[in-house]
């Protein structure tokens, strides 16, 4: 094992920070859905990847600038929110079934990319991609920065609205106990579709900031659920923020054990620190 | 006349295995393969996952480790595939008793925590499989390893090694479906701490259930690898084998033995029509919607929709009261003078976080008596319970039952040294019959009977509580006085030597008062000592021998009731202190 030099390691890190933000991103909206509606939402995924695919289809196809995609994404994927909280709470499905139920959502909604763009790779070419600028010796790519800024941005923004607007303080309540908040005129029923609602358009942002940075498959759907979930439970559950820091933590430290070692073993780093964080602190989940 | 399950399971499986006889296209043989390959899979899993409730997103790993035991002895070592399948079966083995051996001592890891932790496993797994030796990259191709001549035709050999696979699973998970193993898993898959309070081994049940499943997985694994003769990672630790296995199980109904063997035909099938006609996309998202339709519409699986369905019409096998009358019911020996007390608690504490439930309770239970034990609300009567009963670990003191010290051991082992307790909010295990949930606790409890005498056992004990009515039905069928009565049958089944009742007449009406009551006192007739916690004053009165009072987790009193209630500091814990001399302002 030979030591990498001082920028290839510097590189690797800012790189680890820039995934680390897509890791929070991805983890914002799970985190919210299972952390204050007690649903674990697989499909989640699944949904990033198809805001993904269709701001590949609306920017490269359409014509439209990958950002103002987001424009028709976000209400889509609002409304899909919605429709989904609707459908558990119409069945009452224990937060165990959300997780099969959101199974057999993401698998019908990897047929579905599938069938439409077909398993081979789609790179979207995007003049934000071009826009590329140094800071000392370290290469900094914008469609990443971007991510980074957005991450924090939506991070911040939840949590200043949970704790300082009245409806963000309505949904916390709810989320500790539903039927009290009810008793006290907080409309729960009303809230839960809308944090819902508002999950499944983080899910759109985070995957147009995908389609910007990365190459999509279908199958690439699957890469990212350990390590977000691992995010997501070492930052803690319904907690905005603390996805985004676990992200970056967890992007930086794989990162670094990209460089030192073989990129294969990456998936030990996040899936190891998943285990850990069970064992040693199952009461904080 | 009805012919038992494993006879059918032998037929059916001598029928399938003359199909090489008839000299069939291999496709034939490979398409039933798959099947038994699903069958042996599903079932497997569901001896664990089905069976305990504890969802398993990780059989993919131990059936990797199979998969790769043979892999890597066959095609690097030259080890003869037949003989590779041992310790396929053992490393998966070990592999998962490792696992839960650490995550079952964590007790909130159940539900879908446990499902991420064994999905966050098999990924770690085929990990270090992939940038070791092990597999290195490339994958390990098998084609130069020799197939064993037990049938002309390759196609044959697997054929018959996945037959005698799935024929040999299948008698496995009927055998602990039907043994004290199975009831236990079904105990812990309804309520995990009730089954433990009555004598369930939960630990190590669960890691017994862990280890078979993952041996059949490892054995299935190994087989396969020989199968496909090239062996990935990626393709073996993937999200795709606990999908279907887990698919298969809910669709067939994870609460039977038979269930996961139905939906794997079925599936198995789907998804073979759907590749062979070039819809393998389309086959996919099929997959995914029976899914959430199982799910939403069919919880209990078909299989389970069906037996289900099935009980209802057929009336009980038993009439009522046959052979009760010369049941043995004595407890224990009736007291002897100059014994010691059945139970001594000394000096025993238990804080949560800063509120000192308990603070260091001292008190003795005789033989043969009927001990109240009252206070106010929160002054500690239920955690002494749940601390005697094991539930609860007590931070300092000793809890001496007949002599030994049973302070922090596990509760299990206390239900079996003779101690039963109640619960003030009755915590029947749901998806059990009445039946069932009274004859697991004297297969479980200190009486520890077989079956059939733990069913005799607990039908004279439903005689007696009145519930004989009720056998058959579920507990939600019970209103809240049959459940109390309930939860007296399933704790008298265990033939207890110490019964701990918690406010077992707390919501009753008082003419239901009265009967248990009458209840109570011929239970005490048999020879039980009983503690008794209780609010009705009146039924504490005219049953108890003696008092103890504690208030803030102390004892504050201890005598005859009818001494004790009019003690000043009893009525002052009770009422609150008289203003008596207080100047007013």
């Amino acid at each position: 094992m030979s030591w990498p030099s001082l920028t290839l390691l510097g590189q690797s890190l800012l790189s680890g920070i820039f995934i680390g933000a897509l890791y929070g991103l991805l983890g914002l909206g799970l985190s919210l859905s299972w952390g204050m509606l007690r649903q674990i939402n697989l499909a989640h995924f699944a949904l990033a990847f198809l805001g993904a695919y269709l701001t590949y289809q609306l920017a490269s196809v359409g014509g439209m600038d990958p950002l103002a995609a987001l424009l028709v994404i976000v209400p889509c994927f609002f409304a899909f929110g919605a429709a989904l909280h609707w459908l558990f709470a119409r069945f009452s499905i224990s937060p165990f079934n959300s997780l099969l139920v959101t199974f057999g959502v993401t698998v019908i909604m990897e047929s579905l990319i599938q069938w439409i763009w077909t398993a081979d790779y789609r790179r979207l070419e995007s003049h934000y991609g071009e826009i590329k600028f140094r800071i000392g010796t370290l290469f900094v790519p914008f469609p990443e920065l971007l991510t980074l800024l957005v991450a924090i941005a939506l991070a911040l923004g939840t949590w200043a609205a949970l704790h300082y607007t009245d409806l963000g303080k309505a949904l916390r309540a709810a989320a500790e106990d539903a039927p009290i908040a009810a008793a006290f005129g907080v409309n729960d029923r009303a809230l839960a579709l809308l944090l819902s609602g508002l999950s499944a358009a983080f899910a759109g942002v985070a995957g147009a900031c995908l389609a910007l940075s990365y190459t999509l498959a279908p199958s690439q759907i699957y890469a990212w659920i350990g390590v977000v979930f691992a995010a997501v439970m070492i930052g803690g559950l319904g907690n905005p923020i603390g996805p985004l820091i676990a992200g970056i933590v967890i992007g930086s430290s794989e990162a670094l054990t990209m460089a030192v070692t073989a990129p294969a073993w990456a998936p030990l780093v996040s899936f190891s620190l998943l285990i850990i964080v069970l064992l040693a602190r199952p009461q904080k989940i | 006349m009805r012919i038992p399950a494993p006879a059918w399971i032998a037929v059916a499986g001598l029928a399938l295995a003359t199909v090489p006889y008839f000299k069939l296209p291999a496709f034939y043989e490979s398409f039933l393969y798959l099947i038994f390959h699903w069958i042996v899979l599903a079932t497997s899993w569901n001896i664990l996952s089905g069976y305990s409730g504890y969802f398993s997103f990780g059989h993919g790993a131990f059936f990797g480790v199979g998969m790769y035991t043979t892999a890597t002895l066959a095609g690097k070592f030259d080890v003869p595939f037949l003989w590779t399948l041992p310790a396929a079966a053992l490393l998966a083995a070990v592999t998962g008793v490792g696992l839960g051996w650490v995550v079952f001592r964590v007790p909130r890891l159940r539900g879908e925590l446990f499902a991420l932790i064994t999905l966050a496993v098999t990924f770690v797994i085929g990990t270090i499989i992939l940038n070791t030796p092990i597999d290195g990259g490339p994958g390990i191709y098998l084609s130069a390893v020799p197939i064993p001549a037990i049938m002309p035709t390759a196609s044959a050999t697997f054929y018959v090694l996945a037959l005698v696979m799935a024929i040999g699973t299948l008698w496995i998970a009927y055998a602990i479906y039907h043994s004290k193993l199975g009831t236990g898993l079904f105990a812990i898959h309804d309520d995990e701490d009730v089954a433990e309070v009555l004598g369930v081994p939960t630990f190590r049940y669960k890691l017994a259930a862990f280890a078979i499943s993952c041996a059949l997985a490892g054995i299935a694994g190994g087989i396969q690898a020989m199968f496909v003769s090239y062996v990935t990672m990626g393709d073996t630790f993937s999200i795709v084998v606990p999908l279907n296995v887990i698919l298969m199980s809910v669709l067939g109904g994870t609460r039977h033995w038979l269930g996961p063997a139905v939906g794997a035909t079925v599936i198995t099938a789907l998804l073979y029509a759907f590749t062979a006609g070039d819809f393998a996309v389309a086959g996919r998202a099929a997959v995914g919607l029976i899914l959430i339709v199982a799910i939403l519409f069919l919880p209990e699986g078909l299989l389970g929709r069906f037996v289900r369905r099935r009980r209802r019409r057929e009336p009980s096998p038993q009439p009522i009261g046959a052979g009760i009358a010369a049941m043995p019911a004595t407890f224990a020996a009736p007291a002897q003078a100059g014994m010691n007390p059945l139970l001594e608690v000394r000096g025993v504490s238990k804080a949560f976080k800063g509120l000192q439930a308990l603070d260091a309770v001292d008190l003795d239970v005789r033989r043969g008596e009927i001990l109240g034990l009252i206070g106010p609300n929160g002054s500690g009567k239920s955690t002494l319970i749940n601390v005697v009963s094991g539930h609860y670990r007590s931070d300092q003191g000793r809890i001496v039952f007949q002599g030994r010290d049973v302070a922090g051991e596990e509760a299990h082992r206390i239900a079996h040294a003779g101690i039963a307790r109640t619960y003030q909010i009755p915590r029947p295990f749901a998806h059990l019959s009445v039946l069932q949930n009274v004859a697991l606790t004297a297969m479980f409890g200190r009486a520890a009977l077989d079956s059939a005498a733990a069913e005799r056992e607990a039908r004279y004990w439903l005689e007696f509580t009145g519930l004989a009515a009720k056998a058959d039905a579920l507990p939600e069928d019970l209103n809240l006085h049959q459940r109390k009565f309930l939860e007296l049958a399933r704790v008298l089944a265990s033939r207890p030597t110490l019964l701990l009742l918690d406010e077992v007449l707390s919501g009753l009406t008082p003419s239901e008062i009265d009967n248990a009551i009458g209840t109570i006192r011929a239970i005490r007739d048999r020879g039980a000592t009983i503690v008794f916690v209780e609010h009705v004053m009146r039924a504490v009165m005219e049953l108890t021998d003696r008092i103890v009072v504690l208030n803030y987790g102390r004892v504050i009193a201890e005598g005859k009731p009818e001494d004790v209630m009019r003690r000043p500091e009893v009525v002052t814990a009770y009422l609150g202190k008289p203003p008596v001399g207080k100047p007013h302002a």
